[in-house]
C-alpha cells in the first residue's frame, strides 16, 4: 500500500463522516487508475489533477442533492453497484512518456483497476493508452488533444475533450470575425515546441488554415522546457506577424511572456492554445503582463448557486487555486467514467465498455460547456464545443466568443504590460 | 551586420555570463576534488528560492536576498560535505555518482513538498526594468547577473592564483597526504571550497531568480548547460567556465535566430564533441 493510496483512503474516510454510509457501500470499492505528471516539469499540473479528482470522489461517493442533474451526485456511491465508492489509485508519469507506460501496466496488472485514466500530456496518453488497449482495459482521456490519439483504431479508448481539429476550427472562425470587425489577421505565427502535444497541434491548425487559403506564415519551434527564448522572440519581432497562435506548456510559457515584455514586443493579436496558459500559476506569475491573452476553454463558471459554480467553490476549497478549463475537463471526464461504470453495474471491463460506447449526456448533464457527450467508434466525444476566452485584466479569463456566450467583447489590440 | 543581429549577440551574451555564473560552483568541486555534484542544479534551484522566500517576507530584491542566498547555501555546502561528501570521497565513483543525485532528489522534492509545484515568479521590475539604448534592449536584471558572473570569476580565480588559502586549497586537490604532511587540513580546506562553490551557486541562483521561473525542477533543466559549460571550459578552471558560457551563450543565440530553436542544441553539442575531440582538456584545463 503506497502513500498515494492511504491518502485515497483517508480521503474516502473523511468524507464518510459527514454521511451515514449504506451498509453495502462498505464493502465495495471501484478502482480507478489514474496516471497524472505529479513531479517534472509539469507537476503543478498534476497536482491540480488530484485534488480535482478529490472533488469529483467527493461528489460521487457522497449525496450532493444541490448539484442537480449532475449525474451520480444525488445519492452516495455508484447506484448500478449496490453503492459502491470509487477509489482513485494515483500513478505518477513524471511527464515521461516511458514512465507513464510503466505506470499504466502497473495500474493494471498489479492494482486491478476496473480502468484507467490520464495521462495529460498527449505523448504520455499515447503510450499509457496503449497497454490499456492490450490488456482490453477501458482508458479515459479528458484533456490531451492531439488528434491522432483517437486515428489508432483503438477499442479501449475514449476522448471527452474537443480536440486540436476542433479548437482549430474555432481559431480559424473567431479571427475571421476578427478580421470582419477590422483586425488584421493575414500573417499567422505558429510558436510550439517540440513534444507530442506541440508538433501536432501546430501541424493541426495549420492544416486549417491551408484549407480556408490562408497558409500560416511562419512556424517557430522550439525544445521544450527552453532555458532562453530570445531567439524565437527576435525572431518574431522581426517578422512581425499580425497574429500568434502559442502551443506551449507552462514553464516555456512563463518565459515567453517575460522575454517579450524584456524586449518590448507585442504582437497586434495573441491566441494560446489552453495548456501552459490555462495554468493559474501562470496567470500568478506573468498575468499581469499578458493582458489580452485569448485562449481556449470549455469552462465557465456560470452564476452562484448553479452546479458549476458550486464545483468551483468546492475546488477552491480542496486546493486553494481558481478552477481552470483543464482541471475542469478533467473533472468532466472523470464523471463521465464513473457514470459508465454505474451503467455497466459492473467492474467487468467489456461492460463498462458497452456502457461507455452507448453514453449519451446532455449539457444540462454537464459541468463543462460540451453540447454533450457522445464518443463515435473512434472513442471521440462528438458533441465537445469550446469557446474563446481572453485574460483582459491579467487576472480572470472572460468568455468573450462566441457572441452567444460572451461575458465581454473582445479586447484589441493584445495590450501585454 | 543587421540590427536584430546585435540584439541577438548582446543576449546571447548576457545568457553566456549567466551560465558562466552558476558554472563556476561546479567547476571548483568538479575540477579540484574530482567529485561529480549531480545536486548542482538543485543549489542553483535552493539559491532561487532563497531570494524568493527574501523577497516574499521581506519585500527585499537582491541586494538582501543575494547575500542571503550566498550565506545559506555556503552553509547547505559545508552540512553536505561533512554530512555526505567526505564519507563517499573514499568510495568508488558510482557511490558519489548515487550520492549526489540522491541529494538532488532530497532537496527537489523537499522543496516540492514545502512550496508545492507551482510555478513562482519575480515581478519584473524587481532589479530595474530593461535599458533601451539606440534601439537595444537590456534587461538589467540580466545585466546585473552577467556583472556579477565576471566578478564572481575574477574573485575566485584571484582567490585560487593569488591568495596562501587558494594555495592551500590547490594543494589539497594535488595531493592531500602530502598536503597533510605540509601542515594543511584537508578536511578543513575541502570544506572551504564546498562553502565557497554552494555559495557561489546560491548566488547565481538568486541572481537568475530576478528573470526566470522558479520551480522545483528547475535544477534538471538548467544543470545540463553547467555539465556542458565546465567541460567546455576545462575542469577546474575557473576563467575558462567563463569563456565556455559566453561561447555556449552566443552559439545558442545566433543558431536558435538564424537556424531554428529546436536545432541550437545540435549545434552546440556537435561543437562541443568536435572541439573535445581536438582539446579533451577543455579551453583553459590542464591535461
Amino acid at each position: 500500500m503506497n502513500l498515494k493510496h492511504v491518502t485515497g483512503l483517508l480521503c474516502a474516510a473523511a468524507m464518510s463522516l459527514a454521511l451515514v454510509p449504506s451498509a453495502q457501500a462498505q464493502d465495495k470499492v471501484v478502482k480507478i487508475g489514474v496516471i497524472m505528471p505529479m513531479s517534472g516539469g509539469t507537476a503543478s499540473i498534476g497536482a491540480h489533477a488530484k485534488a480535482a479528482i478529490e472533488v469529483a470522489m467527493d461528489i460521487i461517493n457522497n449525496a450532493h442533492p444541490e448539484l442537480g442533474s449532475l449525474p451520480l451526485a444525488k445519492n452516495a456511491g455508484l447506484a448500478g453497484l449496490g453503492g459502491a465508492k470509487v477509489e482513485a489509485v494515483f500513478a505518477d508519469n513524471q511527464g515521461n512518456p516511458a514512465t507513464g507506460q510503466n505506470q499504466a501496466l502497473r495500474l493494471i496488472t498489479e492494482e486491478k483497476v476496473a480502468a484507467v485514466f490520464g495521462s495529460y500530456q498527449s505523448g504520455v496518453t499515447l503510450t499509457s493508452s496503449a497497454i490499456a488497449e492490450k490488456y482490453g482495459i477501458p482508458f479515459l482521456n479528458s484533456e490531451s488533444v492531439a488528434a491522432n490519439l483517437t486515428e489508432r483504431g483503438f477499442k479501449w479508448f475514449f476522448r471527452t475533450t474537443p480536440i486540436a481539429t476542433d479548437f482549430a476550427k474555432i481559431y480559424v472562425d473567431f479571427l475571421a470575425d476578427m478580421k470582419a470587425q477590422g483586425a488584421k489577421t493575414d500573417a499567422i505565427a505558429l510558436v510550439h515546441d517540440n513534444t507530442e502535444y506541440g508538433t501536432s497541434v501546430a501541424n493541426t491548425i495549420s492544416t486549417a488554415f491551408k484549407d480556408k487559403g490562408q497558409p500560416v506564415a511562419l512556424d517557430v519551434a522550439y525544445p521544450v522546457n527552453a532555458t532562453d527564448v530570445q531567439g524565437q522572440v527576435l525572431q518574431l519581432k522581426d517578422k512581425k506577424p499580425d497574429v500568434i497562435i502559442m502551443i506551449s506548456y507552462t514553464s516555456d510559457a512563463i518565459l515567453f511572456a517575460k522575454t517579450m515584455q524584456s524586449l518590448d514586443y507585442k504582437p497586434p493579436i495573441l491566441l494560446a492554445d489552453d495548456a501552459g496558459y490555462s495554468d493559474p500559476s501562470f496567470i500568478k506569475a506573468v498575468g499581469k503582463i499578458s493582458q489580452g491573452v485569448f485562449n481556449r476553454s470549455s469552462w465557465s463558471v456560470g452564476p452562484s448557486g448553479s452546479p458549476s459554480a458550486i464545483i468551483a467553490e468546492m475546488y477552491k476549497k480542496k486546493s486553494g487555486e481558481e478552477m481552470d478549463d483543464t482541471v475542469g475537463r478533467q473533472m468532466q471526464g472523470f464523471f463521465v467514467l464513473a457514470d459508465a461504470i454505474d451503467r455497466a453495474g459492473s467492474t467487468d471491463p467489456a461492460k463498462i465498455q458497452a456502457a461507455l460506447k452507448a453514453t449519451d449526456l446532455k449539457p444540462e448533464q454537464l459541468m463543462m460547456g460540451y453540447k454533450g457527450v457522445k464518443f463515435d467508434e473512434k472513442g471521440q466525444n462528438v458533441l465537445a464545443s469550446g469557446l474563446i476566452i481572453q485574460l483582459q485584466d491579467g487576472e480572470n479569463y472572460v468568455a468573450v466568443w462566441p457572441k452567444g456566450s460572451a461575458e465581454k467583447a473582445p479586447m484589441l489590440p493584445y495590450k501585454g504590460w | 551586420m543587421s540590427f536584430v543581429l546585435v540584439q541577438v549577440i548582446a543576449g546571447g551574451l548576457l545568457l553566456g555570463a549567466v551560465y558562466a555564473l552558476f558554472s563556476s560552483g561546479l567547476t571548483l568541486v568538479w575540477g579540484m576534488m574530482n567529485i561529480v555534484n549531480f545536486a548542482h542544479g538543485d543549489f542553483v534551484m535552493l539559491g532561487m528560492y532563497v531570494a524568493y522566500v527574501v523577497y516574499t517576507l521581506m519585500g527585499g530584491g537582491p541586494i538582501l536576498g543575494a547575500p542571503l542566498a550566498t550565506l545559506v547555501l555556503a552553509t547547505v555546502g559545508i552540512v553536505v560535505y561533512f554530512g555526505l561528501i567526505r564519507d563517499i570521497m573514499k568510495g568508488p565513483m558510482l557511490a558519489q555518482i548515487l550520492g549526489t543525485f540522491g541529494l538532488a532528489l532530497l532537496l527537489r522534492y523537499s522543496v516540492f513538498w514545502w512550496f508545492g509545484a507551482n510555478f513562482l515568479s519575480m515581478p519584473p521590475d524587481i532589479v530595474g526594468g530593461t535599458f533601451a539604448f539606440a534601439g537595444l534592449r537590456i534587461e538589467a536584471s540580466r545585466l546585473l547577473a552577467g556583472v556579477v558572473a565576471l566578478l564572481v570569476t575574477l574573485g575566485l580565480h584571484l582567490l585560487l592564483t593569488r591568495t596562501s588559502l587558494g594555495s592551500k586549497m590547490l594543494a589539497v586537490a594535488e595531493d592531500a597526504t602530502a598536503a597533510q604532511l605540509m601542515g594543511i587540513r584537508p578536511d578543513t580546506m575541502q570544506a572551504i571550497a564546498w562553502a565557497i562553490a554552494a555559495g557561489a551557486t546560491g548566488l547565481a541562483g538568486a541572481l537568475i531568480a530576478n528573470f526566470f521561473y522558479i520551480v522545483p525542477t528547475v535544477g534538471e533543466t538548467l544543470g545540463i548547460v553547467a555539465f556542458v559549460t565546465v567541460s567546455l571550459g576545462g575542469f577546474g578552471s575557473v576563467p575558462g567556465a567563463l569563456v565556455a558560457g559566453l561561447l555556449i551563450g552566443v552559439i545558442e543565440s545566433l543558431s536558435g535566430y538564424l537556424i531554428g530553436a529546436v536545432y541550437k542544441d545540435i549545434i552546440v553539442y556537435v561543437l562541443f564533441l568536435f572541439f573535445l575531440w581536438f582539446r579533451p582538456q577543455g579551453l583553459m584545463g590542464k591535461m
